[in-house]
């Protein structure tokens, strides 16, 4: 995707107590957030701003079912099917001794595979420049931030009165 | 935040800290010129990293007859280090992974620095059965790739072969793990960082944000990871073991083998960590972050494990003895007083004996001693498995084959090699990223720091009483 320049007009918090009741303050006005960023994941965060549960843990189950199917399956076809030998008087498909790595793949691909899946989400790879709107969101700031590239005046102040009216220690303009 | 907090809760962050204050203090050992200490102890940890790297290039072109081993013991130090490394190995998934299913809020202080740990004792580890194979270039033969030998699989039902999974499954997991933890603490130091050092967290952030979708997506990967890392964590130990309990050598043929494997690998695990933590605290000055407390709680899953292998040893006594098996009763006779008694008594002293005085309060909170006790335990569990496998091999069931067995030079240079490795590993960790986790701290802040909880609370965490007192300002 080309990017494309936004104007961004965020507030930053010093608490994350201030943002939580502003967050819930914007949604109560119908303000559209574009995002809140925060320096650690703020509990109680999700449900005010109205996030829908992450996913994820559903494809880890998917991801660890594949692992877990594709580590017994070639087990079986290599020993009992490929070429089976005797290994001490054994069955030729003896199951109990596949467990320790059908158990090990299955969580080989659940971890691998949502890890991946997080990073390509998040839109986070090696190399990805992250777009920052202010070096104190990773340190101390809470930050509430609205996309006003095509918005008019009287939302921008719209946005400004509701910052000024939930407490954000500061409120800035910048093109990302 | 609004949670109850129980008055008897530890104060996990000392100092009064502001969140600013704790970026401050956790980024700043990144950011400035190492000190006369660590440049001292890498220099040391370097000049054995190097006659590791001679001790192996010996191994591999003289071959492993340039080790002690013989035909009667033909597992010795290598395979007693290499246990003795994944041993160590498994605190820092329990810290992460465990502690954080039980919500245990002192895991924050540690964790980062317990999984880089683990990541380097698994690297150490990793080397003993690579280089014991002695035909080191043909190490690829224990994948199942297909091959122009029919193609001939691996045997999957080899206890050797679930390690080489176990293992390697345990690394690449451990190591994601550690790093989706350490890359909102990567962006910390990049906002705070310029030019080259900018350039270079900007890589390794992965162009991180702190956006809420973000970090909830971050805290579900942490938790479902923490959920499949714990059984994983018991399952490489486990599987460590049946190296040794598939056999049918008296001495090794046991069913109690799983268990107090992995509790002797979470007491020298933990062990280690308390080496590190001590020193790492005192000269990085991060006692605030990694307190007293910390390491009370600490010693006390020591004393728990320790004692659990405790009672494991004298089990496997008393089932020697009950069972009325004359190869078992003898295997484990020689194990006490045959020509190895000394490591046992070393073993018993080190690992039963010397963790009890942890149930004296003052002990546990006492740096000195912790530092002390944290070494003889890891001494202790090296000496264990020196036991389980050349005492056991000495002795085998033909009298005319009986051996004993020294190390050479070589495998001493290894052994020791493998510390420089680990520590060289851990000083250049300790450089280039936070050791405590910075977003974590922070977000335990206001239930486990001085200002909220404890007697010197100032402030007060409730999210009532925090309107209050912004009533009050205005």
């Amino acid at each position: 995707m080309a990017a494309e320049s936004k104007k961004v007009l965020y507030g930053l918090y010093n608490d994350e107590e201030d943002l939580k009741s502003a967050v819930k303050t914007a949604r109560h006005d119908h303000l559209d957030m574009m995002d809140v960023l925060t320096p650690f994941p703020v509990h109680g965060l999700d449900p005010i701003m109205g996030l829908a549960e992450s996913r994820l843990h559903i494809l880890g189950f998917i991801y660890g079912a594949i692992g877990a199917s594709f580590g017994f399956g070639f087990m079986s076809w290599a020993l009992a099917s490929d070429w089976p030998i005797l290994f001490g008087g054994k069955p030729y498909w003896p199951v109990p001794s596949f467990i320790p790595i059908t158990f090990e793949m299955t969580v080989l691909f659940a971890a691998w595979g949502m890890t991946i899946t997080f990073y390509t989400i998040c839109g986070m790879w090696p190399g990805v420049k992250a777009k920052i709107l202010d070096n104190r969101i990773t340190d101390d700031k809470f930050c509430i931030a609205f996309d006003v590239t095509d918005t008019d005046d009287k939302s921008v102040d719209g946005i400004k009165a509701f910052f000024k009216k939930t407490g954000a220690a500061e409120v800035n303009l910048k093109t990302i | 935040m609004s949670q109850p907090v129980s008055p008897v809760r530890h104060v996990l962050i000392e100092g009064n800290k502001s969140y600013h204050n704790i970026s401050e203090d956790l980024c700043v050992p990144t950011e400035k010129a190492p000190s006369r200490e660590w440049i001292l102890a890498f220099s040391l940890s370097a000049a054995f990293l190097g006659l590791y790297i001679f001790a192996v290039t010996w191994t591999i072109w003289k071959g492993i007859g340039e080790w002690g081993a013989n035909r009667t013991i033909n597992w010795a130090w290598d395979i007693t280090n290499f246990v003795w490394w994944i041993g160590i190995g498994h605190a820092g998934t329990l810290i992460s992974a465990i502690l954080l299913l039980f919500r245990q809020r002192w895991r924050t202080g540690v964790n980062r620095a317990a999984e880089a740990m683990t990541i380097f004792a698994v690297m150490c580890a990793g080397q003993f059965p690579l280089i014991h194979m002695g035909r080191l270039w043909l190490a690829f033969f224990i994948f199942p790739f297909p091959n122009t030998r029919g193609p001939l699989w691996v045997n999957f039902n080899s206890p050797l072969l679930w390690d080489v999974f176990a293992i390697s499954t345990y690394f690449s997991v451990s190591l994601l793990f550690w790093y989706t933890g350490l890359v909102p603490d990567l962006a910390t130091v990049r906002d705070r960082a310029s030019g080259f050092r900018k350039k270079m967290y900007e890589i390794f952030s992965f162009g991180w944000t702190g956006s809420a979708k973000h970090w909830q997506r971050w805290e579900s990967l942490s938790l479902i990871l923490a959920g499949i890392s714990t059984p994983l964590v018991l399952s490489v130990h486990t599987i460590v073991s049946f190296d040794f309990a598939t056999s049918v050598i008296p001495g090794w043929h046991t069913t109690i083998f799983p268990p107090y494997f992995v509790a002797g690998a979470i007491f020298s695990g933990f062990a280690m960590v308390q080496t590190l933590m001590v020193i790492t605290r005192k000269v990085l000055k991060l006692e605030e972050y990694i307190t007293i407390n910390h390491i009370d709680s600490m010693n006390k899953v020591i004393v728990l494990t320790g004692t659990i292998v405790g009672v494991a040893y004298l089990t496997e006594l008393f089932i020697a003895w009950y069972s009325g098996y004359i190869y078992e009763q003898f295997a484990f006779y020689n194990r006490v007083f045959g020509v190895y008694w000394w490591s046992y008594f070393g073993m018993m002293f080190c690992n039963v004996v010397s963790p009890q005085l942890f149930w004296s309060r003052k002990i546990r909170r006492s740096i000195w001693w912790t530092f002390f006790l944290s070494i003889v335990v890891n001494i202790g569990m090296w000496f264990e498995r020196f036991v389980i496998i050349a005492t056991t091999l000495a002795r085998d069931y033909l009298p005319s084959s009986w051996s004993y067995y020294s190390p050479t030079w070589v495998e001493i240079s290894l052994f020791t090699g493998t510390i420089g490795l680990f520590f060289t590993l851990f000083l250049i960790f300790t450089r280039v990223a936070p050791v405590v986790a910075i977003a974590e701290v922070k977000a335990i802040l206001k239930v486990a720091g001085d200002q909220f909880i404890g007697p010197n609370a100032k402030k007060s965490h409730g999210h009532a009483a925090h309107e209050a007192e912004k009533q009050e300002k205005h």
